[in-house]
């Protein structure tokens, strides 16, 4: 289990996270939701090592990983499928999918398979450049390459952002699907709160570095507020 | 238009005389060839440590430079065979070290920053090195068989001069196996083009950095003993001008690219021998940095230069 407590985050004066404390129990999938500038990438870039917490502790299974360097994260088990997908353009699909197995020294090629089998686009294309993808298929290829290193929590962040509609409906049914088949943990946040609440067994709103409202997806889906502010619907 | 108008040809065909004979013409070739295999070599350390720092590491003629220094060193009082690799380690520490030093600590500064602190650097081993061997130039050991001279048809040159171009091309085509096909080279390749998703898939970015200098210092020591073979005297400041000469070269072949210095670093090597044999010695240094501004100003990212837009 992640546990996050009392996490605050600074970028110099600016407190971008005030404190936060959240767990995201094993097998679940919890998304966090909020405008922009609410924290959220902060928090999951926290959680990733790529941005230092400047109090409050992260817990992976009760070991404290709050200093640890982020490619030793990924060792334990956290990987983070970044905004804005960051695939490598100039490596082909395939050695971007192998990359994600970095730190893994056993034999790729059942979980190549396994991988194509998810992602039956990204097997026909697996000698082009990643450069010359699609956004949906580039966000695919992240989602494979985060798979690789076998994590027991993937972190996506704002999967579905710039993707039609269709697109982000097949990304998010895959991200059920590796979570109910693999049993990977998802921490996902989104700006499509309606899509992110549907797939959710637990959500947490996040409002200028504060956790706000806390429920289950179905819960916050009902609430009046939620609705209000995310989901576009009058109260 | 007849050869005669052609400039290089005109080194035969002077007013309807022969100046050179083609055995002559041949002989400056493997000369250039020879000056451009231990050019490219060291174009390959700017090319790599700019692709994955964006740094133009102005230190590393003067690693050349001390490396020549080593060799002296080491060859005082070692065997040759120990001597080569002790020169190749103590070179490939140095380069570390000055990354260690000089530029992890600003990993996060402005790319300004770090291109000063390799200015300060390269004066520091430069100053550092007349403190500590004078300025004096200090004669370059020989390595038994380097120098000796071979004839090959009408050419005759020492071994040097026909082992460099061969050895450089070996070590590019493990360079680029190196980085085309390990995982150490996926890492490089990933850690050159985003820092954080590289970090993000567990690949330790200081240690993948450190590997890029040391491979970027063993090729200039190779260099350095080709090279100083063939120049046989050391003195503080002969890594500069290579050094300069050599950062053109990769320039000129497009600066990230390893494919790119190689080619830069030959046809420096081999202008440069060009303009000597027809008689402007005195602007052969010239030559080279006239490529500078001429490729800076027509083609700014050099022959292989990387693409800078990429559809993400």
């Amino acid at each position: 289990m992640l546990k996050v407590d009392d996490l605050k985050i600074h970028y110099g004066g600016i407190e971008a996270v005030k404190g936060i404390s959240f767990d995201v129990p094993d097998h679940s999938i919890v998304t966090l939701i909020g405008a922009n500038g609410a924290g959220k990438s902060s928090t999951l870039r926290t959680i990733a090592g790529l941005v230092k917490a400047s109090s409050g502790t992260i817990s992976l299974d009760g070991e404290d990983i709050t200093n640890m360097p982020s490619a030793k994260r990924v060792g334990k088990g956290i990987v983070l499928c970044p905004e804005g997908r960051r695939v490598f353009p100039d490596m082909t699909v395939l050695e971007n999918i192998k990359i994600g197995a970095y730190l893994r020294n056993d034999d790729l090629t059942d979980d190549i398979e396994n991988i194509y089998n998810l992602f039956p686009r990204l097997k026909e294309r697996n000698w082009q450049l990643a450069g010359t993808l699609s956004g949906g298929e580039q966000q695919m290829l992240a989602v494979a390459r985060s798979l690789m290193s076998n994590p027991e929590i993937m972190m996506l962040d704002e999967p579905s952002l710039g993707l039609a509609p269709i697109v982000v409906q097949e990304i998010f049914s895959i991200i059920k699907k590796i979570n109910k088949e693999r049993g990977t943990t998802i921490l996902l946040i989104e700006q499509n709160a309606n899509m992110a609440l549907k797939v959710a067994d637990k959500a947490y709103v996040m409002e200028t570095g504060r956790i706000t409202l806390s429920g289950t997806g179905a819960e916050l889906l009902a609430n009046d507020d939620i609705k209000a502010a995310y989901l576009g619907k009058k109260k | 238009m007849s050869l005669y108008s052609i400039p290089m040809f005109r080194i035969f065909y002077f007013k309807g005389k022969s100046l050179m004979s083609l055995t002559t013409f041949l002989q400056q070739c493997l000369t250039g060839i020879s000056l451009g295999g231990a050019y490219a070599l060291i174009a390959i350390g700017y090319t790599m440590v700019y692709g994955i720092l964006r740094l133009i590491n102005f230190a590393h003629g003067d690693i050349f430079m001390m490396a020549g220094y080593f060799m002296i060193f080491a060859m005082a009082s070692l065997p040759w065979f120990i001597a080569l690799p002790v020169v190749l380690i103590v070179t490939t520490a140095l380069g570390v070290g000055i990354e260690r030093v000089a530029y992890k600590p600003l990993r996060s500064a402005p790319r300004m920053s770090v291109m000063i602190s390799a200015i300060g650097v390269s004066y520091l081993l430069q100053n550092l090195a007349t403190y500590l061997f004078t300025a004096l130039p200090m004669g370059y050991p020989e390595v038994p068989g380097l120098k000796k001279v071979y004839q090959l048809g009408g050419l005759s040159a020492s071994f040097v001069t026909f082992l460099t171009p061969v050895l450089t091309l070996i070590l590019v085509y493990l360079l680029i196996t190196l980085i085309q096909h390990t995982k150490m080279g996926m890492a490089m390749r990933a850690v050159s083009k985003d820092y954080e998703t590289a970090s993000l898939m567990g690949i330790d970015i200081n240690r993948t950095i450190s590997i890029t200098f040391a491979i970027g210092s063993i090729l200039a020591a190779v260099g350095s003993i080709l090279y100083f073979t063939d120049r046989m005297t050391v003195f503080p400041f002969s890594g500069s001008l290579p050094g300069m000469k050599c950062f053109v070269a990769a320039v000129f072949g497009g600066i990230g690219s390893i494919p790119g210095a190689v080619v830069g670093g030959f046809l420096i090597g081999m202008g440069e021998t060009a303009l000597v044999a027809a008689g402007y010695s005195t602007f052969s240094d010239a030559f080279t940095f006239v490529i500078l501004i001429v490729i800076l100003l027509v083609r700014p990212t050099g022959l292989f230069g990387e693409k800078t837009t990429n559809k993400v």
